[in-house]
């Protein structure tokens, strides 16, 4: 078997531990996620997945009593080190949420949002960066003609596409997506899912999920966590093909989750 | 739910037709468009503009100062210190607030006029009613403004908002109905209560040109006239009370259609 050139690592998660309310959420978590692919979380429900998508970009500071410990690093930079820019981390990795999360506003105002709160404010632009996004989303030649309807006005998958636009209009390095298809019919998921693969020539994915089968289409690199610990991560064939661990191969396998 | 839209849709139509039933005699052009004379409260010429434009001008303000103070209020309890212990002891002081008899906010002005040397004025009537506003507007937008979901803040966040930005773009917009709603509320306490301008703003026969002149107002005007041991100028009170009511629904209508195009912005 050749061995693979091994892609760079674009973000460094380092004996990262999550604790809410006292519950010991992620434990000693420590895996490199490689630039420009598309690396999956998996696992069965409350295993820790989406609080460590959310913690690459520091959204789970908006929580309540939770306590964070570790490092992060973000092209060397650590993300959970206090004096960091957490702004600018934010900017750099877009989110995708689990159900469409449109804003109050406009479909137009929804992708130029992010760019006006970094300072373009110039309408011509403003256009090109609305048009340019829509279009990468797959969304603009539905609503070209009713830019200035309500967001709220759109289907569920038209609304995740909105917000994968918007995601992308303040052009981030990494995107995270937490069970972005999961509230979506058929349809909308594998037109998301496309353009997600699409995305990770010049995007570093990083992809929660609960679907085994998601996760074996899209991923290059799978990471399995089971009950906040980190049990195995690995190459996708690896994970799926032969699992070191009886824990990663019973959940393979659908024993449990 | 048909019967309780018929009981409260009954009492607001019965109210406006005992008002009108017992006014509508009065009611006359001239009561919109002239200032009350000497004689007006004995039965003479005149009208009550004094008491309208009184009334407008000293809820006007009143809200005005109310708003400003109160949005930015509400926002930080939300955005800033939502569940601190401040937080919680300010709601707590507003609930009470909210429940203080009009009457002790006229005379709590009033003692505070006499400290700065100010007679009974608009601008102490407009100083009262913001007192008087600002727990309803705060306590109201601050329930709505809880009820917004993480979520929608979050996908704010996450391109790298700051707090300021979220809560001006996305907690204001989404909140807005609500916001409406809360300062409709204020107004509507505001602009038919007696009480709190009766010792700060006064009573006067002619429109206010300054501030610190004495003010009418339609609540005031209502009650001094019925008052009266005059039939006509008691019919002349209900006259003024149907004008109050018709100010009032016809805000409440009006408000609700300004805010409509933006409340279609609103996340479900």
């Amino acid at each position: 078997m050749k061995v693979k050139h091994l892609p760079k690592t674009h973000i460094s998660v380092q004996k990262l531990n999550v604790f809410y309310k006292g519950h010991h959420a992620l434990k000693d978590i420590s895996v490199d996620i490689p630039e420009k692919q598309i690396t999956t979380i998996i696992g069965p429900s409350g295993c820790g997945k989406t609080t460590l998508l959310k913690s690459l970009d520091r959204l789970i500071d908006l929580i309540d009593d939770v306590e964070v410990s570790g490092r992060i690093l973000f092209d060397g930079v650590d993300v959970l080190d206090k004096r960091v820019d957490v702004l600018n981390i934010r900017k750099r990795m877009g989110l995708i949420a689990q159900t469409p999360s449109p804003l109050p506003m406009s479909i137009y105002d929804n992708v130029a949002y992010g760019p006006r709160i970094h300072g373009t404010n110039e309408t011509k632009e403003l256009d090109q960066i609305v048009e340019r996004y829509l279009q990468i989303a797959g969304l603009w030649n539905e609503v070209k003609n009713r830019l200035t309807e309500p967001a709220s006005k759109l289907s569920a998958g038209q609304q995740q596409r909105l917000c994968l636009a918007r995601a992308l209009a303040v052009q981030p390095e990494v995107l995270l997506c937490d069970e972005p298809t999961s509230a979506l019919d058929p349809i909308s998921a594998s037109h998301i899912e496309r353009q997600l693969f699409a995305l990770k020539q010049d995007y570093t994915i990083v992809f929660v999920t609960h679907t085994l089968r998601q996760a074996r289409r899209l991923a290059d690199y799978v990471i399995f966590l089971y009950l906040g610990q980190l049990i195995e991560h690995g190459p996708t064939e690896t994970i799926f093909n032969q699992p070191s661990d009886p824990r990663t191969k019973a959940y393979i396998e659908g024993s449990f989750g | 739910m048909i019967l309780s839209t018929l009981i409260i849709l009954g009492s607001l139509f019965s109210v406006l037709v005992v008002v009108l039933y017992r006014g509508a005699p009065a009611l006359s052009i001239s009561m919109l468009t002239q200032t009350s004379t000497g004689g007006y409260y004995l039965g003479k010429e005149g009208g009550i503009l004094n008491a309208i434009v009184g009334s407008a001008y000293l809820v006007g303000g009143g809200t005005a100062i109310a708003v400003t103070i109160s949005l930015p209020t509400a926002l930080y309890l939300n955005e800033y210190a939502s569940r601190s212990k401040l937080a919680s002891f300010a709601r707590q002081s507003l609930d009470v607030l909210w429940s203080v008899p009009s009457i002790i906010y006229g005379v709590f002005g009033f003692t505070i006029m006499v400290y700065l040397g100010i007679g009974a004025s608009l601008l102490g009537g407009i100083m009262a009613l913001a007192l008087l506003e600002l727990p309803i507007m705060i306590r109201g937008m601050d329930e709505v403004m809880k009820m917004i979901p993480l979520k929608l803040k979050e996908s704010s966040y996450a391109l790298g908002a700051t707090k300021l930005e979220t809560a001006l773009n996305v907690v204001v917009r989404q909140a807005l109905p609500g916001v409406t709603m809360g300062v409709l509320l204020a107004v509507g306490r505001a602009i038919g209560d007696a009480a709190s301008i009766l010792f700060t703003a006064g009573y006067t026969d002619s429109i206010p040109r300054s501030l610190f002149d004495p003010a009418a107002s339609l609540p005031l005007a209502v009650f001094f006239q019925l008052g009266t041991p005059f039939p006509e100028v008691q019919q002349r009170a209900y006259a003024s009370g149907f004008i109050l009511l018709v100010i009032v629904l016809s805000l409440s209508i009006a408000s609700r259609l300004l805010t409509r195009r933006a409340t279609a912005y609103v996340i479900k």
